[in-house]
């Protein structure tokens, strides 16, 4: 690879400024007043203000309601993470086999992904609607009562359903990538010394997948836990009895609704440390079992 | 983003056209639709009724956002004169010190016109300090009332001229309804915490926490696990597995109305401001109005209800003429006429005694619209009845919601129910005060 050496020092700097002052604006300097607030506790108005150390962090962990988010948020963002990418390569498999009608499926199946969060919550809102909603009618139907007001399951699979509908698109598009990536030849190798197509499947298509499949998941459990606040906001607002109440949706709700930004801080303090965390988890770990 | 920009927009052109001096005031408030409509009318009609002053209104969303907003304005030092906040705002900005100016020290600096005794008391009771002084201006007050089908109190061989007066009543009735075929549920409700919670304390005269509702300082805390609220929550969850009662979810209960319009449910208990709406969804059936209903075997009841919607706050820190502006803006609002136009309009209570005078024509007109009015005004507002006055209440308002929740999917009995939300609500009672004793 060619370097490039720089004879000023300044010019380097100066390139790199707009990215730099963008980073620091938009990242440092928030995730240090986030901190800072953390460690405070202050009125709405910010007229009092104290500090108080690891006192929010403390509250926040002794509260029941707090180990029921992190306890929703792991169930919801693997159930999303699982839904969406098992759907999605389902889907790519059978688009795979298409050999003329592949292009308009694709299209067909990439339209979801441009539909906004909060929209997505609406629609899915509309479809399983208790009163209005067509979804309850039909269960109705076969026996099964849904409502996802008072039935803590009825609006964890709600929200996991939205919020995977909408990144299936997503997920959809790089395993048809990654498929087309395969080469023939060797599924054909396999098929003439006798192995099946589930076999093949497992043995060939899915390891030489993996890279795919590792940078999927890494994207999908980011989305499912932050991307999916406007899905909660628009169906179900934590409900009922906290049982969609994640992580994001909760320092959203204390902060902004409650005015408590001190325990809002704090939330976001934790949830920060978890991202970087789990990021470095899977970078280290996971992606040495990757095959490239 | 674009809501800021607009609003600036508008405050550029009104102060470009204000060429001889205007003092601008500006007013957040949370009136979407016809309501903003009607209120943006009001305000030209003051704008124009003086040479001084120029009341500029914003539309700053849901009450929570708007409320949200002037903090966070605030604490940037770029704070509106008036933003208009909800009942349960009320905590929050009472106690924040030093943020507001009390509306009846504004209206005796800025000597105003301004009498205290004309408001109704039920409605500016809660928002007076223990000393019985006005902080804030009410603006919109409702209060819940009952809705009723007279169509299917006909078909179920009920009297339609006899709304139910007591719970006995309302479940007899109900299942006279449900097994004639009438309707398939007898009623529903929007918000369990205002209604069924707050409203039902204060209509049976019950303490809701102590030290007067939490009026007489930060020290107060919850205590409505009493007996009676217990009796009824139980009630509520029977009533809920025999399908008499159908919950309509959270906040205010979003569902309810659909099954009260769709005649599924033959009676709601609602806010009286939802009059108008009601009405328009109304197409089918014949519709009847009533009071809320009681228990009488418990004394005292039916005391009086409870108000809710929003009042104007002013916040410190902005020029003095525009208190002065602010003043005169809030001596029209309180007129007779002006109060009695607005509402007319919207359904919500007039706020002094002239206005409501001055509505007895259309109360004559428009039979059941004096029902709210007549609920409030029906005993003197004792201490369980005045109102409540607890910090953090937007969040405790929260766990009533989800402890009605819990005792609907059968995890909990109503008095564990009712135990957790005061145990609950009192840690967040017991962070505000922390917060503001420091």
């Amino acid at each position: 690879m060619k370097r490039t050496i720089f004879s000023n020092q300044l010019l380097p700097w100066l390139l790199l400024a707009p990215q730099l002052a963008i980073t620091f604006i938009f990242f440092l300097w928030p995730a240090g007043q986030a901190v800072r607030q953390s460690f405070l506790r202050e009125d709405a108005f910010g007229i009092n203000s104290s500090f108080v150390g690891l006192t929010n962090f403390r509250a926040l962990l002794s509260s029941p309601e707090y180990m029921n988010s992190l306890q929703v948020t792991a169930v919801f963002a693997v159930s999303v993470t699982i839904m969406s990418m098992g759907v999605a390569l389902l889907l790519a498999i059978a688009v795979d086999r298409m050999l003329k009608s592949a292009r308009v499926y694709t299209t067909l199946l990439v339209w979801p992904y441009a539909v906004a969060p909060a929209v997505a919550g609406i629609l899915w809102w509309f479809i399983f609607n208790p009163t209005i909603g067509v979804m309850p009618y039909v269960l109705d139907v076969v026996g099964y009562d849904w409502n996802h007001i008072s039935s803590k399951t009825d609006a964890m699979l709600l929200v996991v359903i939205a919020s995977a509908w909408k990144q299936i698109s997503y997920n959809f598009l790089f395993f048809v990538a990654g498929l087309q990536a395969i080469p023939a030849s060797m599924r054909e190798a396999a098929a003439i010394d006798g192995a099946g197509p589930v076999r093949r499947f497992f043995d060939i298509t899915f390891p030489l997948l993996s890279p795919t499949t590792f940078f999927l998941l890494v994207v999908n459990i980011v989305y499912a836990m932050f991307d999916t606040f406007g899905v909660i906001d628009a169906t179900t607002e934590g409900g009922p009895a906290q049982a969609t109440n994640i992580m994001v949706y909760k320092v959203y709700f204390d902060g902004f609704i409650g005015q408590n930004i001190g325990s809002s801080a704090a939330q976001s303090v934790i949830l920060m440390l978890l991202v970087i965390s789990l990021t470095v988890i899977q970078f280290r770990w996971v992606e040495k079992k990757v095959e490239y | 983003m674009s809501r800021l920009i607009t609003a600036s927009a508008v405050a550029l052109i009104a102060s470009l056209s204000a060429a001889h001096a205007k003092t601008d005031v500006q007013w957040w408030h949370a009136m979407g639709g016809e309501l903003g409509s009607k209120l943006e009318e009001i305000v030209k009609g003051f704008n124009e009724s003086q040479e001084d002053y120029n009341v500029i209104p914003s539309y700053k969303g849901t009450y929570p956002e708007t409320m949200t907003a002037a903090i966070a304005a605030f604490r940037a030092q770029e704070q509106p004169a008036i933003v208009q906040v909800f009942e349960v705002g009320t905590g929050t900005m009472m106690a924040a010190e030093g943020a507001i100016v009390p509306v009846h020290q504004l209206m005796q600096d800025q000597g105003a016109e301004f009498d205290q005794s004309a408001f109704l008391p039920a409605v500016v009771g809660y928002y007076t300090d223990t000393d019985g002084n006005m902080l804030s201006m009410p603006f919109n007050s409702s209060t819940p009332i009952l809705y009723y089908n007279k169509s299917v109190f006909e078909k179920a061989g009920l009297d339609p001229e006899q709304p139910p007066k007591t719970w006995a009543e309302m479940e007899e009735f109900s299942k006279q309804i449900m097994d004639s075929g009438a309707a398939s549920c007898g009623f529903t409700t929007g918000w369990i915490s205002w209604i069924q919670t707050e409203n039902f304390s204060a209509w049976h005269n019950q303490p809701i926490g102590t030290m007067e509702n939490g009026f007489g300082g930060l020290d107060a805390r919850l205590t409505l696990n009493g007996p009676v609220q217990v009796k009824h929550w139980e009630n509520l969850k029977r009533w809920t597995d025999e399908g008499v009662f159908k919950y309509g979810g959270p906040v205010g209960g979003d569902n309810a109305p659909p099954m009260f319009y769709s005649q599924d449910c033959a009676m709601i208990m609602n806010s009286s401001a939802s009059r108008a709406g009601v009405i328009a969804n109304a197409k089918d059936f014949e519709l009847g109005f009533g009071m809320l209903p009681y228990y009488d075997d418990v004394e005292g009841a039916p005391q009086n209800s409870i108000i809710g919607g929003a009042t104007l706050w002013v916040l410190s820190g902005r020029p003095d003429e525009e208190y002065a502006g602010a003043a005169k803006f809030f001596e029209y609002l309180s007129s007779a006429s002006v109060q009695a136009d607005w509402a007319s309009f919207s359904g919500y209570l007039p706020i002094t005694q002239a206005a409501a005078d001055e509505m007895a024509g259309f109360f004559a007109e428009n039979p059941g619209a004096d029902t709210g009015i007549r609920q409030i005004t029906l005993n003197p507002p004792t201490e369980n009845s005045k109102g409540l006055r607890f910090g953090n209440y937007v969040q405790i308002r929260g766990v009533i919601d989800e402890e009605f929740e819990q005792l609907l999917s059968g995890s909990k009995d109503a008095q564990g129910a009712l135990d957790s939300v005061v145990e609950r609500g009192n840690k967040l009672i017991e962070e505000f005060q922390a917060q503001h004793q420091q």
